[in-house]
């Protein structure tokens, strides 16, 4: 190996990473064009940009993922070339990935087993596991089996598996996307102590207001270049949003409208989960009226799944009359005849559930199209029209500015954020009656999260009855009419989100439902607003 | 049934269940690794011949069975480079496998026929043998019975609690993943194609030189695929495919009686026993959905690409 590199005498300290003109080219794009990079030993760095900006690749390849075409890197100085994941984690780097690496079938204890390098017997990793977790705010139990475990818990897996190996550096793809704002808190505290232990973090993100309040420097990237270097601290949420999309900030339009009839209801739903992990529903009752965005808010892993699939059809019920779709008894209905009447769904998976990954965007968009009462013509007298289902993708696309192939690209090829745009425009152009969405825009970025919203609002505004799951709490204010909040299987009632504050919904979050005659909580209260 | 019938009975079932538990193992190790490999009876019948050849020629029988893997792993290792390297369809190209393998050991059996091997000796262990009653019955086979059962163990722990089982897990079921943890997910899934070719290969050398010490072209008769459907039905759990495998050679054994005792049921209808009474029973200890999914390898067949 060269190490033909010039020690210059400094005070200063040499930097921990340093990246000079890395360039990858996919056959259909260029990737990172020449992007150099500087990470000091502590320093949270900041790696800003839109979807499809380069991000992933440029951390892919640090982490000994992908291969550069061209570039070097040096590490503490010295020139290496990281050709694989456990080079790179024998150099001290770790990484959480924002499509996460997890095997379901496992355990949490043996999926991180199998990113460690030393080989440490079960027995001893899971009480390791269970201090660390606990000491860093992300409780876990070890021998609880992936699969039955929601997003934001599977990310902390990825979390606490990286802590472990007491890394010198850190890369977090999009970390903070599914967690409570205490638990972003209790995060963003654990990460400074790790760097004031002199750990670098590399922190992708498209939270503006976080990086602003975590990083000591960002790189912003754009269309696979480095638009610009920027202390986060000194600039404002709108110069750095405009480093990162080349234009200024859209934001959302949403102007006060009266509900019209009532078009989803839930009464007294209770639904044992048929995942031995899974949370029990419990008496859940909610009304979504016509020409309102009603939000849900909560921790991951306290019903969502449960009451998603109740709402979908996925699960189906015993009392027809515990969901009620446009006064029709639906209950006992599948997901085809659901959507017959009138309803709309995005779900949290884009891949698997929303999308199927190795069909053509076009196919993807029959498989909810086909249903006669959408009136696209895609289907007729049995016979596949596949004029009419292309023109319906290419409408898609062109008005939810899906960058992609055409309409003949695969699901799988499209970024997170892409594919959610087609998902959702797909079901926009469905014209229901009734949408629900979960996790609207869960690791996509600004630009295209504010396109997304803007479309829910806008169906809103055309009288559709929209129910929409995230645990964004600031997405949730900014675009709901009405919050409820669930926790362990049970909801809340419904307030006007002018009536409430995210503090409020967070005691809600943790169980603590104030009564409808307002009962002070007890306990974790910084602020009462009476409703 | 007497003590008597009885010593036959489970001697000819041990006989029948060995070379589906070998075989079936060895395929349930490559398909937690993600491959399906198809191929098992024409590895079968590699290995018979290969083993029947060898153990004539030299006259040793340890050569005969090593002979056998080696065969068997020979062939397995074309299908490797077909569907690991060059990224052939693991289902065509497991079935080209089988067709290949039944001409192959058709052809290098020409001059076999008609000859024949004394059998793999039977293991008298002092004492335990020659207890009354119990000696008989279970202390009495050739060594490779005892060695199948014990594979099976071996196998069954290794899944559940080595770090090779759970790495093999984790290929079978998402290689992404693996691969991007830094796994190397193609020279893992060549060695766990191998170790099937291996034991695919002593299952049919067990045929040939032990069950009916001598070369039939074709004799392996199904078993291979018998064994493939073991494993699936066994839920990927090497457990249920020694039940199986030796509900299938029991059955196989008492429909034998029964067609002597001239039960009047035509004997088509006892031959189809065996397959109908495993599958029912396989089906009904694995029907539950969560057990299934946890144990089904998620990637199984699917082609894997590193990108680079």
């Amino acid at each position: 190996m060269s190490e033909a590199v010039s020690v210059v005498p400094s005070v200063r300290p040499e930097p921990r990473l340093q990246l000079l003109g890395i360039s990858k080219a996919y056959p259909s794009v260029v990737a990172n064009d020449r992007i150099d990079l500087t990470v000091m030993p502590g320093e949270i760095h900041a790696v800003l940009g839109e979807n499809g900006a380069g991000k992933s690749t440029l951390m892919k390849i640090i982490y000994g993922v992908t291969r550069p075409d061209a570039g070097e890197m040096l590490w503490d100085g010295r020139q290496v070339r990281i050709t694989s994941p456990s080079a790179a984690r024998s150099l001290g780097i770790g990484m959480v990935f924002q499509h996460f690496s997890v095997f379901e079938t496992l355990s949490v204890v043996e999926n991180i087993s199998l990113s460690l390098d030393e080989r440490v017997p079960l027995a001893e990793l899971a009480p390791r596991i269970r201090t660390v977790s606990e000491e860093y705010g992300l409780p876990l139990d070890p021998y609880r089996l992936v699969h039955s475990m929601s997003v934001g818990e599977r990310q902390r897996v990825e979390i606490v598996r990286c802590l472990l190996q007491s890394p010198r550096l850190l890369i977090m793809d999009e970390p903070t996307s599914v967690l409570t704002p205490q638990a972003v808190q209790t995060l963003f505290a654990s990460l400074r102590r790790l760097a004031a232990e002199g750990c670098s973090i590399l922190y992708i993100s498209h939270k503006l207001d976080e990086i602003q309040s975590l990083c000591d420097k960002a790189t912003v990237l754009r269309a696979g270049r480095v638009s610009g270097i920027a202390n986060p601290r000194e600039e404002t949420t709108g110069s750095l949003a405009e480093l990162m999309i080349g234009k200024e900030l859209p934001a959302c339009r949403m102007t006060p409208r009266t509900p019209g009839e009532v078009r989803l209801a839930l009464h007294g739903l209770s639904l044992p989960s048929d995942d031995p992990f899974g949370t029990d529903l419990h008496d859940i009752s909610l009304t979504v009226h016509s020409g309102e965005i009603v939000g849900i808010a909560g921790v991951s892993g306290n019903g969502q799944q449960e009451l998603l699939k109740a709402l979908s059809g996925e699960r189906r019920l015993d009392q027809a009359a515990a969901v009620q779709l446009c006064g029709v008894d639906a209950g006992r209905m599948d997901p085809a005849q659901r959507r017959q009447i009138g309803l709309g769904f995005v779900p949290e998976e884009r891949l698997g559930r929303g999308a199927v990954p190795a069909l053509s965007l076009a196919d993807n968009a029959l498989l909810t199209g086909h249903v006669q009462a959408c009136g696209t013509g895609m289907v007729h007298r049995g016979l596949i029209q596949s004029g009419a289902v292309g023109s319906f993708a290419r409408k898609v696309i062109e008005h939810f500015k899906v960058k992609c192939g055409g309409s003949s690209a695969l699901a799988s090829s499209l970024s997170g954020g892409n594919l959610q745009k087609f998902i959702v425009g797909r079901e926009t152009l469905l014209a229901p009656k009734v949408m629900v969405v979960a996790q609207p825009t869960w690791g996509v970025d600004i630009g295209a999260s504010m396109l997304i919203r803007q479309a829910i609002i806008d169906l809103r505004d055309q009288g559709v009855a929209v129910l929409v799951v995230s645990e964004e709490l600031d997405e949730l204010f900014m675009m709901c009419d009405h919050l409820a909040v669930i926790a362990d299987g049970r909801l809340s009632r419904r307030v006007p989100v002018s009536e409430t504050s995210v503090d409020r919904i967070g005691v809600w979050m943790s169980g603590n439902f104030t009564d409808r005659t307002d009962a002070t909580p007890s306990t974790g209260v910084r602020h009462h607003v009476p409703a | 049934m007497t003590i008597d019938d009885l010593i036959p009975f489970l001697a000819s079932t041990a006989g029948a269940a060995t070379p589906l538990i070998l075989a079936a193992t060895g395929e349930l190790v490559t398909e937690r690794a993600g491959v399906l490999n198809l191929g098992v009876e024409g590895m079968m019948l590699t290995g018979a011949v290969a083993g029947f050849g060898v153990t004539l020629v030299t006259g040793s029988a340890t050569l005969g069975l090593l002979a056998a893997m080696g065969a068997a792993m020979a062939v397995a290792l074309i299908f490797a480079v077909l569907t690991l390297s060059l990224q052939t369809n693991q289902v065509a190209t497991g079935l080209a496998l089988t067709l290949f393998g039944v001409g192959l050991s058709a052809f290098a059996g020409k001059g076999l026929a008609g000859q024949t091997v004394e059998p793999l000796p039977r293991i008298f262990i002092p004492f335990l043998s020659d207890l009354p009653f119990v000696g008989p019955l279970l202390f009495r086979f050739d060594g490779l019975v005892y060695a199948a059962l014990l594979l099976v163990v071996a196998v069954g722990w290794g899944l559940a609690h080595s770090r090779p089982g759970l790495i093999l897990r984790a290929i079978g079921e998402s290689p992404d993943s693996a691969h991007a943890i830094g796994y190397p997910v193609i020279a893992l899934r060549y060695a766990a194609v191998l170790f099937g070719g291996a034991l695919a290969g002593l299952a049919g050398a067990y045929m040939s030189m032990v069950l009916t010490p001598m070369w039939v072209e074709g004799m392996t008769a199904g078993r291979g695929w018998i064994a493939l459907a073991l494993v699936v039905f066994a839920t990927w759990k090497p457990r249920g495919v020694v039940l199986g495998a030796y509900l299938f050679g029991g059955v196989t054994v008492l429909q034998f009686h029964g067609q002597g005792l001239g039960l009047a049921i035509p004997s088509e209808f006892l031959s189809m026993l065996p397959y109908l009474a495993t599958i029912a029973v396989l089906v009904f200890i694995s029907r539950d959905a969560h057990t299934i999914l946890l144990n089904k390898p998620m990637s199984l067949g699917v082609s894997f690409r590193a990108d680079h």
